[in-house]
């Protein structure tokens, strides 16, 4: 075991996969020479060479098509999108060419490609360094979307959609970069994809979260404690597909649920968590699905007054739940 | 340089004064942490903004980068706003909404600087599809750098121009560096003006620290623009001072470019150059110099003293609100 943050976790979950099998490859913005933006490929330029860390013109189309390329062709690529706000002229080669690639094949083509990209606010970053995105690419069957909120499982978590057959979106949030520390296993593990992960265990109410949000929601969890209000915390870690079965079997215990995600409300992930559960859960419900989310405006806004009432925070998911409680 | 008046001169001197002037007070603000985010500085790059937009008027559009500090000032964007939208204040160009990478001016036409490395080329083509329909004289002027013009957007861009004929100018500022990765790696090119031949538009490089070089061959783009001939790519080379983004430890920057970037500073070289010729006094330009120096402390005190937006500004100017 040893203590690590996020950064380093996803460091380490690809330097040992790609010692471990030499068709991962990483192509992206200054991983190369420099390690990247915030250090993630720190190192594996100088360890693996040219041909398998590879620096990239801006044009993340390219980047995202090569990796998609390659994978037909039998390499394992990572593909690292700088931020995920920049993730959008790549759009269209995940979302009609890897998505859509083993369907059309007939299972012919695997597509096992990593899409990296660092997601979230909370960093001043203003609207193009504090996306969620995330939701657009729920919305895309044939894609897995992961989104790890610490260290453990994002180790855990890369490596195992190094070695998914299928492409995995794999949001990192950046405020959880160097705030989150883990102690790791030095032995390898994966996380499996498509299993939530119980926080906390409660029995009054459900609190569905991801993300950056798992470490806002446990303070609020700890804050609603001391008024005898018993939250359990559930952190989705795979967003596509979703853990059904552990989401379903909270609320058919507490009853209640409660969503936060930091994306904005409309369209979010939290709607398709809400109408699964009115549809598999209805007759247990004691309260309205209830959703804490960023606001529905284009983009974090940059003063920070303002990303500050856009963030969804401990105060206002512990307002949210005590009033869902109170039902 | 003979058709530029006594005046013009003074004034575009006092323009890439204010510009470097500007900046490096950024850098320090920056430093001291009174500068919430992320900002890239334009330091190095000032005969490029103003070369180009000492030709433009209010009319004319820009559309800008992440380092856009530059062509807002160029543009005639004002300094105090400037100030307050980098401190994310309610006095802020955008009421601190979108601080340094997205300062914006409808009415210096300022198209907005941009987060998205890219974004500007298509945009630059629809203003000039604007000025061919309305059939006005207005040009506009799409900055990019040589990191921007891998982006298929820029390269859609180019084509869409040509084939429509339209009164827009490519200006690439090529600093060396797309973050840290070299143009000599990213770029398929020898010179990123030789793509022009590709788009069938006429293509120059020229040196992007000589005023002169920038105000003569853009004047000739802008020109062409106006009288209908259609759309051309200027590439400009420099560098710049600072680091891709203030924090960043330019890793990639070695001793010696450094010091080759002293010996080519714009500023210096369009100083040495007017004085050179007697067409304007030191005195003269030491005034500037103490000017430029006042207006930034008079910004960052104005600045300082903004109050931060209301929170309900979370919530508006997301749809058109009918007073
Ligand atoms: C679509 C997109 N991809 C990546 C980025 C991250 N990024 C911001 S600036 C930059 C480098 C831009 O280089 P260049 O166009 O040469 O402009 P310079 O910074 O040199 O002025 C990158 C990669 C971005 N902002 N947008």
């Amino acid at each position: 075991m040893s203590k690590i943050n996020v950064i380093q976790a996803i460091r380490d979950a690809l330097n040992e996969e790609m010692a471990a099998d030499e068709r991962v490859i990483i192509l992206g913005e200054d991983v190369g020479r420099i390690g990247g933006v915030f250090r993630a490929t720190d190192g594996l330029w100088q360890k693996y060479g040219d041909n398998r860390v590879i620096d990239m013109p801006i044009a993340e189309a390219a980047i995202v098509g090569a990796a998609i390329g390659a994978a037909l062709n039998g390499l394992r690529p990572v593909a690292e999108i700088q931020f995920a706000d920049y993730i959008h002229p790549a759009f269209d080669q995940i979302v009609n060419e890897a998505a859509k690639i083993r369907y059309r094949s007939a299972g012919g083509f695997h597509c096992p490609i990593v899409v990296r990209a660092p997601a979230g606010g909370g960093i001043h970053g203003a609207l193009y360094h504090s996306q969620s995105v995330e939701a657009y690419f729920c919305h895309a069957p044939g894609l897995k979307v992961v989104a790890p909120s610490n260290p453990y499982d994002a180790k855990g978590l890369l490596k195992a959609a190094i070695r998914n057959p299928d492409p995995v979106i794999y949001f990192e949030f950046k405020a959880t970069y160097r705030t989150v520390e883990d102690d790791v296993p030095e032995d390898d593990y994966v996380v499996p994809l498509g299993v939530a992960a119980v926080k906390r265990q409660g029995r009054d109410l459900t609190l569905l979260t991801y993300g950056m949000m798992v470490h806002e929601s446990l303070q609020a969890a700890e804050m609603l404690d001391k008024e005898n209000v018993d939250v359990e915390v559930i952190d989705l870690r795979t967003l596509l597909p979703l853990d059904r079965e552990t989401i379903l079997t909270s609320v058919r215990k507490t009853s209640k649920a409660l969503i936060v995600h930091e994306a904005n409300k409309t369209g979010g992930l939290g709607a398709e968590l809400a109408a699964i559960i009115s549809e598999e859960a209805f007759e247990y419900l004691d309260g309205p699905i209830t959703r804490v989310t960023g606001p529905d405006v284009p983009a974090m806004p940059f003063a920070p007054t303002l990303e500050a009432a856009f963030m969804p925070s401990s105060a206002k998911i512990a307002d949210a739940a005590r009033k869902l409680a109170a039902y | 340089m003979a058709e530029l008046s006594k005046d013009e001169l003074l004034e575009i001197y006092e323009c890439m004064q204010l510009i470097r002037t500007f900046e490096d007070r950024v850098s320090g603000l920056f430093a001291e942490g009174k500068l919430p985010g992320f900002v890239h500085l334009y330091a190095g790059e000032e005969a490029i903004a103003v070369g180009v937009c000492s030709h433009l008027t209010d009319d004319d559009f820009i559309t800008s980068t992440h380092r856009g500090h530059g062509h807002c000032i160029a543009k005639g964007v004002e300094i105090n706003p400037m100030m307050a939208e980098l401190y994310g204040k309610e006095t802020g160009s955008c009421k601190g909404k979108g601080g340094s990478m997205h300062i914006a001016d409808v009415d210096k036409g300022m198209m907005g600087a941009n987060g998205i490395v890219g974004g500007g080329g298509p945009l630059a083509c629809g203003s000039g599809l604007t000025a061919k329909v309305k059939g006005t004289d207005q040009v506009t002027i799409c900055f990019f750098g040589d990191g921007a013009s891998e982006q298929g957007t820029m390269h859609e861009a180019m084509n869409l121009a040509k084939i429509w004929k339209l009164p827009v100018v490519f200006v690439c500022e090529n600093n060396g560096f797309a973050e840290s990765t070299p143009v000599g790696y990213h770029c398929s090119a020898k010179d990123i003006s030789d793509r022009a031949t590709a788009y069938n538009m006429p293509g120059f490089t020229v040196d992007g620290t000589d005023f002169f070089a920038v105000h003569e061959a853009a004047g000739e783009a802008i020109a062409r623009a106006r009288q209908g001939e259609g759309p051309s790519l200027v590439e400009c080379k420099g560098f710049r001072y600072y680091g891709h983004f203030e924090g960043d430890a330019k890793a990639y920057y070695t001793e010696e470019m450094v010091a080759d970037f002293k010996k080519r500073d714009p500023i210096g070289k369009f100083r040495q150059g007017v004085l050179d010729r007697n067409l304007v006094s030191e005195a003269e330009l030491d005034k500037i110099d103490a000017q430029a120096k006042q207006t930034i402390e008079d910004a960052v005190k104005f600045a300082e003293e903004s109050a931060y937006p209301a929170l309900e500004e979370c919530l508006t100017d997301v749809y058109v609100a009918y007073a």
